[in-house]
């Protein structure tokens, strides 16, 4: 090739790339230019903290903000100690030719793969037709107590939904953890739950919050497991008991985009709302980073 | 010099030690004595089996899959694959200082304090005397005395090895293994180990690993010099520099190979 093409070609590779990635940014820079312009206008202190009114035409959204972070950290509590402990049995005590743990491994690859209204199907026929229903019965209750849609069956079928990315990224980080420090460990007698309480843990524990992060914002935004598992179409009232059903801030803009009588007049709330879902994740996912931050400087500079 | 037994017993003794990584033979039946406070040396080429023997006197090759052995290992004369023997138990008594430094990523207290703590010792006017006895032992007290809490990862490579070997004695262990403790070193920091060696065998049985003919002459005692697996000859340091029984040896020694 001459000079002058290779340049040419080297020049038209840069600017494809370029433009490759000026998309990706232009884009998520188009949705959010347009969801927060739209959607400031409408938003105030009352958009904020009142229940919705009117059929949901005025009011505000705060059953579903608080829905949204009550079935988060519900969620992430699940979540957490399961995934971990899973990634923890997987890296550090399942011996290496293990098949146990290799169908395990297996079944969490295959477990992100599904899709999540299959995640929906599940939650309403295992958690609460199946689990809710024999608790009832055992329990005694007379009529339906949590053999029905709930905040906390929701937040268990979310959380299974999540347990993949929880899993695969806790072990990631266990992977991370130098072997020269576990062998330090041992070496000094240290048993091998003590090397991992002490060492390995701490050690994987911005790795693991990682983790956190990616289920938080994963968890925060899907709507269909959350469907028939204990999502509300309209209800003022917060969820006080694990029972309770919830408003959620992706259902409650689903609802409005497809269910309301007048789609011009919702789209200001509509937007509001939306404005809110995206504050909220990227508000959840920013305390998860900072945490991370500290503890892997913390990891770093150490004490 | 006065504190060692003028004849020392065997601290421990491998006795017709086999080792295997899978099908690789890494040490062909080794019989050696190592000497109650006398510092041994281990030397050879790379691959000649002297690491692998040094790890198996505290059982680290249990960490890897795939190793068996046949054959018997004595401390104080107790077999340590014994079923009544708690590998734990086997490495408070004999300790370990890497190749390459490997402190905590935890303050430069905690990393002294981590064998007592895990150990089960609680109190802190004795944890906090043990670290700096500890300290002191390796002679890097001067240097980090003020600033226990800052981070291990913060001191240079020769500190953070003598900070390894003050993590090792911090448990009191009778035995002291080094697997090439001053390689990675400059001069200088590795003099200071050495001298630090020198101190340390009043107290302690020292084996150690060394690339260095110089350093195995300067060090210690013994010296067994391993070839593909076997040892070869091992007596003092004196007769196997000067004077070796075998040819290998000499050629090894002299530097016509390795």
């Amino acid at each position: 090739m001459k000079y002058t093409t290779r340049r040419a070609v080297g020049l038209g590779l840069t600017g494809l790339t370029a433009l490759a990635a000026f998309f990706i940014v232009g884009m998520l820079a188009l949705i959010l230019l347009d969801v927060a312009r739209n959607g400031a206008r409408h938003l105030s202190w009352a958009f904020l903290t009142q229940p919705p009114s009117d059929g949901m035409m005025a009011g505000g959204i705060f059953p579903a903000i608080f829905g949204t972070a009550a079935l988060t950290l519900l969620m992430t509590l699940a979540v957490m100690p399961v995934g971990v402990l899973t990634a923890v049995y997987l890296h550090e005590y399942a011996p290496p030719e293990s098949r146990f743990a290799r169908w395990v491994r297996v079944a969490v690859v295959n477990l992100a793969g599904v899709p999540s209204i299959v995640f929906g199907l599940f939650g309403l026929g295992f958690f609460i037709l199946f689990v809710g229903g024999n608790l009832d019965r055992l329990l005694g209750y007379e009529e339906m107590h949590w053999a029905q849609p709930s905040i906390l069956w929701a937040s268990l079928t979310l959380a299974v939904l999540t347990l993949p990315v929880v899993i695969v990224s806790t072990e990631e980080a266990l992977r991370a953890v130098p072997l020269e420090q576990r062998t330090a460990s041992l070496a000094l007698g240290a048993t091998q739950s003590q090397t991992l309480a002490r060492v390995v843990l701490p050690g994987a524990l911005p790795g693991i919050l990682t983790g956190a992060v990616l289920a938080i914002s994963r968890g925060a935004g899907e709507v269909a497991p959350i469907l028939f598992t204990g999502a509300a179409y309209f209800l003022p009232d917060l969820p006080t008991q694990l029972n309770s059903q919830f408003m959620h801030l992706g259902y409650h803009t689903y609802v409005m985009a497809t269910q309301s009588p007048n789609v011009t007049e919702a789209s200001g709330p509509l937007y509001a709302t939306v404005l809110v879902l995206l504050a909220l994740t990227f508000a959840l996912n920013l305390v998860a980073v900072i945490i991370r931050t500290r503890t892997r400087r913390k990891a770093a500079s150490a004490h | 010099m006065s504190l060692q037994p003028q004849n020392p017993r065997a601290k421990m003794e491998a006795r017709e030690l086999i080792l295997r990584y899978g099908a690789k033979t890494a040490i062909h039946k080794v019989s050696l004595a190592i000497l109650d406070r006398r510092v041994t040396a281990l030397i050879g080429p790379s691959g000649c089996g002297k690491s692998t023997f040094l790890r198996s006197l505290n059982r680290m090759n249990d960490l890897i899959s795939g190793t068996t052995h046949a054959g018997t290992i004595l401390l104080d004369g107790m077999d340590i694959h014994d079923r009544g023997v708690d590998v734990v138990d086997l490495r408070r008594r004999v300790g370990m200082v890497f190749q390459k430094s490997n402190p905590f990523p935890k303050s430069i207290f905690e990393n002294v304090a981590y064998g007592l703590r895990v150990g089960g010792m609680k109190d802190k006017a004795e944890l906090a005397s043990r670290v700096e006895k500890s300290l002191r032992g390796a002679a890097l007290w001067d240097e980090v005395k003020d600033r226990l809490d800052e981070s291990a990862l913060g001191l240079s490579g020769g500190q953070q090895q003598r900070l390894c070997i003050a993590r090792a004695m911090a448990v009191e262990p009778e035995v002291l293994l080094m697997d090439e403790p001053a390689s990675a070193l400059d001069p200088i920091a590795t003099a200071k180990i050495e001298e630090l060696i020198h101190e340390l065998k009043a107290t302690y049985t020292i084996a150690i690993v060394t690339h260095n003919m110089q350093q195995a002459a300067r060090v210690s005692d013994r010296t067994a010099f391993f070839y593909m697996g076997e040892l070869v000859e091992c007596g003092p340091t004196e007769q196997i520099f000067t004077n070796p029984r075998e040819k290998r040896t000499e050629d090894y020694v002299t530097g016509k190979f390795g």
